[in-house]
């Protein structure tokens, strides 16, 4: 690399920071909607009534079946050509959103089913009501359960942000572009700049889900230091 | 009127009729024990007092009331009855004492406060006050059905039905579980009992309840199921888990 391409590289530094700070943002949103949807996908599933039960499989089987980058044109394009003034920010967020919920659904539906009937009955047995109950005693165990599984998840969707910038949204993939439209010989560091920021964030969003799956262990469940390995 | 009056219960699962009308009284401060092999319809009939089960046909009343009546609040009806599972089925993500002050907070609605008093003091009944912070995998299967006692008899309820309560027990754990059932049924609770302890029915029951195949096939006290059954099949039955399970366990 040239003086100059150095030059470019560190000159293009806070506009890819700033556009990492947007895949972040769409990351936050789409997690959000992700969970908040996906629990409510898992609880349909395992606990409502046939009818919606069958809707909610229905809706995961859309949302893992259609590719990615067609969800995000269908949600972004569709919408606009009904009027419908969604920014390319939000329609990747919604986009990026449903379709992880319909991921993490799965996540949390045998995470569920893993803590078994027998707890809901417990809860039931002591007057508590069904909502009671997964408020308090399923749901605070099936997350527990959720979290190594979800970890995967959440290290795909990082790096789906990136997608967004198909539709306009100028996240840090697309300036980094920019970047090399100016100076072409940024090409090869560009990328790896970009490709070394998406590895320590999921290092780091890693660590804090292994952090807090420590923090949340259950007592008497741990591996028992035996120094026996099955 | 009986505390609790079940009458002409009937359920299937499929095909197979697991309760073809079963009716029985339980007064109050009674301990009536349910024996008989298993598959025929003992724990269903409890589930089914409580509705955890939903019988096909039939209707319960606690204390006067009609439990099986689709007016009737059932989880109102279920903080009244207390239920002791063969596993346990404690909140694996919570300690003892808050496996016990979770239905006082949450479903009774009492002060923070007040429901850790509360708790606490069914844990000392329980002898386990000192196991208020431990979580059920760090307790062993005795002092879990203990917590799980303590659990029930926190929510006051005026009657507590037990599921074959020793059954997942290594036998030298029994003896202390059977020890806070007897203090109970001493100290006048109402409890409807499902258990092969023989030795148990026959000291502490008031009256015996034999069931095969979903009906009741003989009822009395004890003293003369054990000993003069009117039913040939009872005499069997008693001979046969006696020598399984031995008089005195």
């Amino acid at each position: 690399m040239t003086a100059s391409d150095w030059q470019g590289l560190l000159k293009g530094v806070p506009s890819l920071l700033g556009g990492l700070g947007i895949n972040l943002q769409i990351l936050l949103g789409l997690v959000t909607l992700g969970f908040l949807v996906g629990i409510v996908i898992a609880l349909i599933q395992v606990y409502g009534p046939r009818p919606l039960a069958t809707l909610a499989v229905g809706y995961e089987w859309f949302f893992r079946g259609v590719p990615e980058m067609v969800l995000l044109l269908l949600i972004y394009y569709g919408l606009r050509q009904f009027h419908v003034p969604i920014t390319p920010f939000i329609a990747a967020v919604v986009a990026l959103g449903l379709r992880s919920s319909a991921y993490q659904s799965q996540i949390f539906r045998g995470a569920i089913q893993a803590v078994g009937s027998r707890q809901m009955m417990a809860a039931l047995s002591v007057g508590m009501t069904r909502l009671q109950a997964i408020r308090h005693v399923i749901l605070p165990q099936a997350l527990r359960l959720s979290i190594p599984p979800w970890s995967n998840e959440f290290s795909s969707v990082l790096k789906d942000t990136t997608l967004a910038s198909a539709i306009g949204v100028i996240e840090v993939f697309k300036r980094a572009r920019f970047i090399i439209g100016r100076q072409y010989g940024l090409a090869l560091p560009a990328f790896m700049l970009v490709a070394l920021f998406f590895l320590v964030l999921t290092y780091m969003g890693n660590w804090i889900l292994g952090a807090l799956e420590r923090r949340y262990r259950i007592p008497g469940f741990e591996a028992k230091g035996t120094g026996e390995r099955f | 009127m009986a505390l609790l009056v079940v009458e002409d219960l009937h359920k299937r699962y499929g095909k197979e009729e697991v309760l073809r009308g079963v009716s029985f009284t339980l007064e109050r401060g009674e301990t009536k024990v349910i024996i008989g092999p298993s598959g025929t319809g003992k724990s269903t009939l409890l589930r089914c007092i409580n509705r955890l089960t939903e019988p096909d046909r039939g209707r319960i009343w606690l204390n006067g009331e009609e439990i099986t009546s689709r007016r009737t609040n059932i989880y109102k009806i279920r903080a009244q009855i207390g239920f002791v599972f063969q596993d346990f089925n404690l909140f694996t993500h919570l300690t003892a004492l808050d496996n016990v002050r979770l239905g006082l907070i949450r479903v009774k609605r009492m002060p923070r406060r007040e429901a850790t008093e509360r708790a606490m003091r069914e844990l000392a009944r329980v002898g386990l006050a000192d196991k208020a912070n431990a979580y059920p995998a760090q307790l062993s299967g005795g002092q879990q059905q203990r917590v799980s006692i303590a659990r029930a008899l926190a929510m006051d309820p005026k009657l507590i039905l037990f599921d074959e309560p020793t059954s997942a027990l290594d036998p030298e754990l029994i003896g202390e579980v059977l020890q806070v059932m007897i203090e109970l049924a001493e100290a006048g609770m109402t409890m409807l009992v499902v258990t092969h302890e023989m030795g148990f029915a026959r000291s502490v029951a008031d009256e015996i309840i034999f069931m095969e195949k979903g009906v009741i096939v003989e009822q009395g006290p004890p003293e003369v199921l054990f000993t003069n059954p009117k039913v040939p099949r009872t005499a069997e039955f008693l001979r046969k888990i006696t020598e399984f399970y031995g008089e005195s366990s």
